[in-house]
């Protein structure tokens, strides 16, 4: 992995991609309720962060450019606490709108 | 030392496969049966449904049946229909493989044709047997690479191991190509800078704008329900991940589904249809583009996926490269490459970049992938139109 250095530390199954994002990524699951440091803050999760998803990295405004792999990869549609899973429920496409079945999952169970 | 079979166009293929090909969906079932006693063979159903003309699919089933992995070639038309069996049958005779084309219709129905086709198949598996191979070099290859059921390890892990892998395949002189602009929106900049000149850097830009332009037209990117369930929030971070397939090797050209690289190098498969959107999604699913990699000449396929793919493809063996740990293990009998592995800190990108190319390598000495060991033979080929590639597109040629 392309990772490199938080400023301060962090658990270390959380990975930076590059020293401009906002977000870490997750190598493998976090529990819900389990107490984490990022960057020397200690944050907890929770509701349990599946291995690949996001959090935020410090505090991000609505409005400001999600960055991850050093790129901007859409825009916060809330303001963003440090250490929050960043998401489609916090995050919008700057190019088309992302499709999912999350909203959907809630209202009918999680089904087969 | 890989080992293939020489073909009258200069090409040489890493198999010798029996290709079945129906011309219209009608005929789907009767290219099924004839190919159903088979399946300890590599006697593969490839075939295009529509009843009404396109260009595009004569193309893709043309350079199909023509790909260097294709020994013999059995056509089955309705009747009616309107695909040009007449000129395809003519381009694979002149490509020296034995072809026949059984027309239902005149066969006098399912049983007689059936029967008729499983002879062509019985007479050629014996000659395609015991043909000859001949050296073949690393060089000599064209390897594909597409990603699906992504999620967030594959950008990490997986992506940038199959990147690693043509980077080393294209110094030894194959060709690569990676594809689908539509999950390149977002990278049109940094991608433009690799390219061997300013031109072909704004073909690549260009062919970016098409798809963000024809995506935003069907009001969805080129995203699935369960990229949002592994991690990936929006099309931009699903394209920052797929991009690194592409590895680091300048690009050396854009083709379009059918147009075989000139020579070793890294190229873009622009598969984005032309012109207004009419016939739909270009990506309907993971197996059109894998088709359309192969159409483009590809002996094998590097599939990168994080949630958990099991298909394979008829005609070009499809490597299969799982990017999540928690994937691979539940599904380690259809992966090919733990590239979770990096992931847990286990192994590297160039360690496993290593391995993915060592195993594409194998398929030309005689192994066989986890995909073809279960059968899978996925194909798909649907309406699309495109024009020809502009003269900027392939600057060294």
């Amino acid at each position: 992995m392309n990772s490199t250095q938080t400023c301060g530390d962090t658990d270390r199954r959380l990975l930076l991609l590059d020293a401009a994002d906002n977000v870490l990524i997750a190598t493998s699951r976090i529990r819900g309720g389990e107490t984490v440091l990022v960057e020397d803050a200690r944050v907890t999760i929770p509701a349990a962060l599946p291995i690949g998803h996001k959090l935020s990295r410090r505090p991000i405004a609505a409005g400001e450019k999600i960055i991850k792999y050093g790129a901007p990869i859409g825009s916060a549609t809330a303001d963003i606490a440090a250490g929050a899973h960043v998401h489609v429920h916090n995050v919008r496409s700057d190019y088309t709108p992302t499709y999912h079945l999350e909203d959907i999952r809630a209202e009918y169970g999680s089904g087969a | 030392m890989m080992r293939g079979y020489p073909r009258s166009d200069g090409r040489k293929g890493i198999r010798n496969t029996i290709v079945v090909g129906y011309l219209v969906e009608c005929a789907h079932h009767v290219a099924r049966e004839i190919a159903n006693p088979f399946r300890e063979h590599d006697v593969h159903v490839i075939g295009f449904p529509g009843c009404y003309p396109n260009s595009y699919a004569e193309t893709m089933m043309a350079r199909l049946c023509i790909h260097p992995n294709v020994g013999a070639v059995l056509l089955v038309s309705l009747g009616c229909e309107s695909f040009n069996k007449y000129k395809l049958t003519q381009i694979v005779r002149e490509s020296g493989r034995p072809v026949q084309t059984i027309v239902i219709q005149t066969s006098g129905g399912t049983r007689k044709s059936v029967t008729e086709g499983r002879a062509f198949v019985n007479a050629n598996l014996a000659t395609l047997d015991s043909m000859g191979t001949v050296p073949m070099a690393v060089s000599e290859l064209i390897v594909g690479t597409v990603c699906g059921g992504s999620d967030g390890t594959s950008g990490i892990s997986g992506n940038p191991a199959a990147g690693r892998a043509f980077d080393m395949l294209v110094e030894e002189g194959a060709a690569c190509i990676f594809e689908e602009t539509g999950e390149l929106i977002g990278c049109e900049h940094i991608m433009a800078e690799r390219a061997i000149t300013a031109a072909l850097g704004a073909e690549l830009e260009a062919s970016v704008a098409k798809a963000a332009r024809y995506y935003a037209t069907l009001g969805y990117g080129s995203f699935a329900a369960g990229n949002a369930e592994g991690g990936l929030t929006t099309i931009e971070e699903k394209s920052m991940g797929a991009y690194a397939k592409s590895g680091g090797a300048p690009i050396s050209g854009l083709i379009k589904p059918g147009d075989v690289p000139p020579r070793g190098g890294l190229y873009l498969l622009d598969v984005v249809p032309d012109g207004e959107v009419r016939f739909g999604f270009p990506n309907i699913n993971d197996n059109a583009e894998i088709a359309e990699l192969i159409a483009c000449g590809s002996h094998a396929v590097l599939f990168v996926t994080g949630r958990g793919s099991v298909v394979g493809s008829a005609i070009s063996p499809v490597v299969k490269i799982c990017a999540n740990p928690e994937t691979y293990r539940r599904m380690a009998d259809d992966m090919d490459v733990d590239a979770g592995r990096i992931m847990e800190g286990e192994a590297t990108l160039d360690e496993v970049g290593r391995e993915i190319r060592d195993i594409v390598v194998g398929l030309g000495e005689g192994r066989r992938t986890r995909s073809e060991e279960l059968g899978h033979r996925e194909f798909i080929l649907t309406y699309k139109s495109f024009e020809p590639i502009g003269p900027a597109c392939l600057p060294a040629a």
